[in-house]
């Protein structure tokens, strides 16, 4: 892990073509000389002298689909911003809070002129004034590299008052949170944002009629943002020869948990999910296998060692039952209890919860109770089936999908690793039962009462 | 099996100091005859810089309160109305949006954060045996409670040095047992901490990434504590 990486020219060949990752560990790439040197700005240069209408038809015609999460198409989130003179805003979601995901950070800490570039470009094609660029508080390194590359950048005249004389004005703040999962979700965001509790909104209306302080707003990802350059500097139709067809171009995955080599990997979108976890990452230790794998974040259903085939793109896991979310994919092998898994992931959400709707902030409790029950022995195989009801119960049923981001996650691992749970229960309520009467551990296992 | 309960028969903890219901509402500190609190200068050209950023002043709650957080070393019910003074907001209202977030802190804490990461990819590389190594570590220093705020925090971006902790805002690992000590002993010191095991000097895992290689990046000098 601590050698750099060398990388060898000859590998490249037939690989797939790096975008966001392009020598991003280059000396001084966060300052505005080198990324200058480099090309940068360019593309904003490009977008200024085109109609912003022209450059919402480059981002609709390349097919990205936001990388934070949901997914959707970022041209036509663009367009669904009111037109005409008023006060509009673009929010930057760089709350990157959602379990396994790391991509973000690595951008912002390393090339955050990136960033900013493609803000002021998706600002231009919104006629968004006002952006805002929400970073999470944990991330102390990265606000301070954005606020001192916002510092140059403003100097450069890239934002501001009437962007290198085209007559777009616009402002752009980086906002730290204090830690709280919830406000990585764009209502909670805004109310975050305007000051107050991260409490998600009711939905509709959409921000993009009404968010920010009650005006339109536009909200995308950093990973998103920070492609906008990109597919300038090659448009749109370029961009969208690569990566599949409903899920275009190439994304930064997050790969974590029992791989011998973690880390951010770009990839074009529908290689071999094996490709990414095996090659890329190195697979699981020697001599263990993959039990099961988050493909998109902690709220994504988790898949089995034989869904590694699955070509790792937007449709292809859903129809495979899960999502690809944020990009960022845990793999847990076959040395961890599934329990283990299911527990750390419930009382995550549990503590998350901001607890404005009851199915969310009730479900989550009550999941980690009966997780808990069944560690302890006290729980019969029908706690199995009242978990995976309650689960139903709070998907769909509440403002924000923060309830149903474990919902769906403990849903599968119950109804794939059923018998793995109810030989767990079993186990515990043996060993309850019998050190009750004063047997160890160890005189159950030479009885054969428990296995080892 | 026996159920916790507290001094008002309740299962949940907390609801023992009920609130002085004679007593009128917190008013705007300032604001119609209610005395008017001492800021100390840097505090207040601080939350008022971040006010001016803000169609709506607002808006600068969390800055403020995290920077009234760095004075006082928590959100203290003067810091608290320091901040609401300053914002023109009642103390309430502050202390609805302070106690909803991790880093804003609701009681008095060590100098020092040692956020231990918890989460599912940190677990599965042990973070949770590392967390009670920090703990004994601190627990057995004696000034360890009002040196060290430990504790144990949901995902912080950073599963790809797993297990990890963020020390002051720096983050570090993956980390082993034998790395503890010097972890608090750098955080005390005012130096910075583990330099050659911070995230900052990392270079990015994809091997295709870089087209040459390049030099580690240059580690984070130590934050100030509070």
């Amino acid at each position: 892990m601590a050698a750099p990486t060398a990388t060898r020219e000859g590998d490249r060949e037939g690989r797939e073509p790096i975008l966001l990752f392009k020598d991003i560990d280059e000396p001084g790439l966060a300052t505005r000389e080198v990324y200058e040197r480099r090309g940068g700005y360019s593309s904003l240069r490009k977008a200024l002298q085109m109609s912003p209408e022209e450059v919402l038809e480059q981002l609709k015609t390349s097919g990205i689909r936001g990388r934070g999460g949901a997914g959707f198409a970022m041209g036509t989130k663009v367009s669904f911003l009111p037109k005409g003179q008023m006060d509009k805003y673009l929010v930057c979601n760089a709350d990157e809070s959602e379990p396994g995901t790391f991509k973000d950070r690595e951008l912002m800490q390393k090339t955050p002129h990136m960033l900013i570039e493609g803000i002021a470009i998706a600002s231009y094609a919104a006629g968004a004034n006002r952006c805002f660029i929400y970073v999470r508080g944990e991330y102390v390194l990265q606000a301070d590299v954005l606020d001192a590359a916002l510092a140059e950048a403003r100097e450069a005249g890239y934002v501001g008052e009437d962007v290198l004389g085209s007559g777009h004005s616009m402002t752009l703040v980086v906002h730290r949170g204090a830690g709280a999962y919830i406000c990585g979700e764009e209502t909670g965001l805004l109310d975050s944002l305007e000051g107050k509790r991260g409490n998600p909104r009711l939905k509709p209306p959409f921000p993009a009629v009404q968010g920010l302080y009650q005006g339109p707003t536009l909200i995308n990802n950093v990973e998103t943002l920070a492609t906008v350059p990109a597919i300038i500097a090659m448009g749109g139709e370029q961009y969208a020869k690569l990566g599949v067809e409903t899920s275009t171009g190439t994304k930064l995955v997050s790969v974590s948990g029992h791989v011998q080599r973690p880390g951010n990997y770009e990839i074009e979108l529908g290689i071999p999910s094996r490709e990414i976890v095996y090659g890329l990452a190195g697979g699981p230790p020697e001599g263990r296998r993959v039990k099961c794998w988050f493909p998109g974040g902690s709220s994504s259903p988790v898949l089995k060692e034989e869904d590694l085939d699955v070509p790792y793109d937007f449709n292809s896991l859903a129809g495979a039952g899960s999502m690809l979310g944020s990009g960022a994919i845990i793999v847990v092998d076959d040395s961890t209890p599934i329990l283990d898994v299911a527990m750390k992931t419930a009382k995550f959400y549990r503590h998350e919860s901001c607890g404005k709707c009851t199915p969310c902030r009730e479900g989550t409790n009550w999941t980690v109770k009966m997780l808990e029950r069944i560690d302890d022995g006290e729980a019969t195989p029908m706690d199995l089936d009242i978990m995976a009801s309650v689960q139903e119960h709070i998907i769909g049923n509440c403002l924000c999908v923060l309830g149903d981001a474990m919902a769906m996650p403990i849903g599968s691992m119950i109804a794939k690793f059923k018998d793995e749970l109810e030989a767990h229960m079993e186990q515990a309520r043996l060993r309850r039962g019998l050190n009750g009467a004063g047997a160890s551990d160890a005189a159950l296992q030479a009885q054969g009462a428990l296995d080892a | 099996m026996a159920v916790p309960r507290f001094g008002h028969g309740s299962r949940v903890p907390g609801w023992d100091a009920p609130v002085d219901l004679e007593k009128d509402p917190a008013e705007i500190p300032g604001v119609g005859g209610s005395p008017s609190p001492e800021v100390p200068d840097g505090l207040r050209a601080q939350i008022e810089a971040h006010m001016a950023n803000y169609p709506d002043r607002r808006s600068a709650a969390l800055p403020a309160l995290e920077a009234a957080q760095r004075v006082h070393g928590w959100c203290s019910p003067e810091a608290i109305e320091q901040v609401a003074y300053v914002m023109g907001v009642t103390p309430a209202y502050l202390e609805s949006v302070a106690t909803f977030y991790d880093m804003l802190e609701n009681a008095p804490v060590g100098r020092h954060d040692v956020y231990v990461c918890t989460n599912i990819s940190c677990s599965l590389c042990g973070a949770d045996e590392l967390l009670a190594q920090v703990r004994a570590a601190v627990a057995g220093a004696p000034d360890g409670a009002a040196e060290f705020n430990v504790r144990a925090f949901e995902c912080l971006g950073a599963c790809d040095i797993a297990p990890m902790a963020s020390v002051d805002g720096v983050y570090v690992g993956p980390l082993t047992a034998e790395d503890v000590p010097r972890l608090l002993e750098d955080a005390r010191a005012g130096r910075p901490v583990l330099p050659e095991k911070q995230l900052a000097r990392k270079l990015v895992a994809d091997p295709h990434a870089n087209s040459r290689e390049f030099p580690l990046h240059d580690a984070e000098p130590a934050r100030r504590a509070r």
